[in-house]
């Protein structure tokens, strides 16, 4: 079922050393350019948005000050995500030479590994990768680590950028999109680190290799997450898996009442769904992605209204409180969502929490507040008979049991941006 | 074709990250602005100065009257 490429060698105690990888994989080509490789592969990002690696790779190329930097998002800050820790403790340099593969094609001198600093055994590992690689040959690019705060925003790429640039994690205000990422002067290409990997093995091994498995839209594997109803675990299996076939082998044995698709941000879909396949094609009429290769398992021993006001009441404390819609509205949503799963004056709760999510859409600098409401409305849609039965006044029956691992807010005066 | 004869189409845009939500731009611009429940602005309609110089005029306003300087009028790229 599970197909691993990236993570080849997986589960391994100790990540693989540059000899170990080299005997795994072979040496990455001295290809100049991958861009075409990377088009016809039909790769797209890992990260979440799931843009073409390939139309990104040539947005870049065409800019007039060249590009220098190459950042690889190692962040991870959705909480429902554990997948690019796995992959940077098993194949660091997959990552690694993927990263440099695209440097070399954009002609970029510098690698940006920016891994966050609560994750000193991750930023061990990637430091250790980084001294272990032969020196390097004139032309490659120059390798770093950078450590940001580990905010959820802050693996957002503008965040990150602005970090880089100013070190200060807050999303940027873009309203043109695409938008051209800049340190200094210099365009910037972010990539999430799966994604590099990805972009490692489709150089060596090129992109109809990379077609063999998949969908025709969404070619290759993805590396998922499941938690919830099991102990958080990491898979690889192709894009079109369903979604039952990835659980049952991340040790979910009973069949869950709902599914977090995409993560914190994204949405929840239906028990009953679990037979549609993990890509975003047979996810589309169902309003749903694979975000970052996110399975959250809900059990039918659970509220799903009251796991969802947990996320919102974390995802408000993780905004930037840059953008009002934002900083008022998200902790706006958790009280109605609260108040709802209490069952107190739960029916002008909901039309009041419904008309919120509609006027805060939209009105943030970056995603953060749509991913938000995106996740309020679909819960209010799965679990409609739950709010049914709430808004006439009855409580959660599950009230005291929750699922989902939401960590704890930090309280104001701790939270980091610098 | 016939957007362009009236001229080109333009939008009131607020910068989110700017906004403070002084409310001025809805004093300024109550045709152009609502304010929400927190007091930040939220862009009711676009402002076409082809076929409506009052709604341009307001929207200029609302541009200077912005103590945080949040708001600029954007033209709207014909599709």
């Amino acid at each position: 079922m599970s197909l691993h490429r990236v993570l080849t060698g997986a589960p391994r105690s100790t990540p693989a050393t540059y000899r170990e990888h080299i005997a795994q994989f072979g040496e990455l080509p001295r290809t100049l350019d991958i861009t075409k490789e990377l088009l016809s592969s039909g790769l797209t990002g890992h990260g979440g948005a799931a843009f073409p690696t390939g139309k990104k790779v040539e947005l870049l190329k065409n800019q007039r000050h060249g590009v220098q930097f190459l950042v690889v998002n190692a962040m991870e800050g959705e909480p429902a995500s554990i997948k690019d820790r796995v992959l940077l403790s098993t194949n660091p340099h997959l990552v690694i030479d993927g990263a440099v593969a695209l440097a070399n094609t954009l002609d970029a001198d510098q690698v940006i590994v920016c891994v966050p600093r609560d994750r000193p055994k991750l930023a061990a590992i990637v430091q250790r990768a980084i001294d272990e690689r032969p020196t390097r040959a004139r032309r490659d690019a120059r390798i770093e680590l950078q450590t940001p705060p580990g905010r959820y925003v802050a693996g957002e790429e503008s965040a990150l950028v602005h970090w880089l640039n100013d070190k200060e994690t807050l999303p940027q205000y873009r309203p043109t999109r695409p938008a051209i990422l800049t340190i200094g002067r210099s365009a910037t290409l972010v990539d999430n680190a799966e994604t590099c990997a990805h972009v490692a093995l489709i150089a060596r091994y090129g992109a109809e290799w990379f077609r063999q498995v998949g969908t025709t839209h969404r070619p290759g594997t993805t590396v998922v997450t499941v938690s919830g109803a099991a102990k958080p675990a990491v898979t690889e299996v192709p894009y079109g898996t369903p979604i039952i076939d990835i659980i049952r082998e991340c040790g979910v044995i009973n069949d869950p009442q709902a599914f977090l698709l995409a993560g914190f941000g994204g949405v929840w879909i239906d028990g009953a769904e679990a037979h549609r396949g993990f890509d975003d094609d047979s996810l589309r009429p169902i309003k749903a992605t694979t975000g970052a290769g996110i399975v959250v398992a809900l059990p039918l021993n659970a509220c799903g209204i009251r796991e969802t006001a947990r996320i919102v009441r974390w995802m408000a404390g993780e905004s930037a409180r840059q953008c009002g819609p934002c900083a008022f509205g998200l902790p706006a949503l958790a009280d109605d969502l609260e108040l709802l799963a209490s069952g107190r004056r739960a029916e002008q709760t909901l039309s009041r929490l419904q008309s919120r999510a509609s006027v805060i859409e939209g009105r943030g600098a970056c995603r953060h507040p749509d991913g938000v409401v995106r996740l309020v409305r679909s819960a209010l849609e799965v679990f409609a008979t739950d709010v049914v039965r709430h808004a006439n006044g009855n409580p959660c029956l599950h009230a005291q049991s929750t699922v989902v691992h939401v960590p704890v807010t930090q309280r104001e005066e701790e939270l980091e941006w610098q | 074709m016939a957007m362009r004869k009236r001229g080109a189409s333009f939008r009131l845009v607020v910068d989110p990250v700017r906004c403070d939500g002084y409310g001025h731009c809805h004093e300024l611009a109550p045709e152009l602005v609502t304010l929400d429940e927190w007091g930040y602005p939220i862009i009711t309609a676009n402002a076409s100065p082809g076929n409506d110089r009052e709604l341009m005029r307001s929207a200029q306003l609302a541009v200077r009257g912005c103590p945080r300087m949040a708001l600029v009028i954007e033209r709207i790229s014909p599709q």
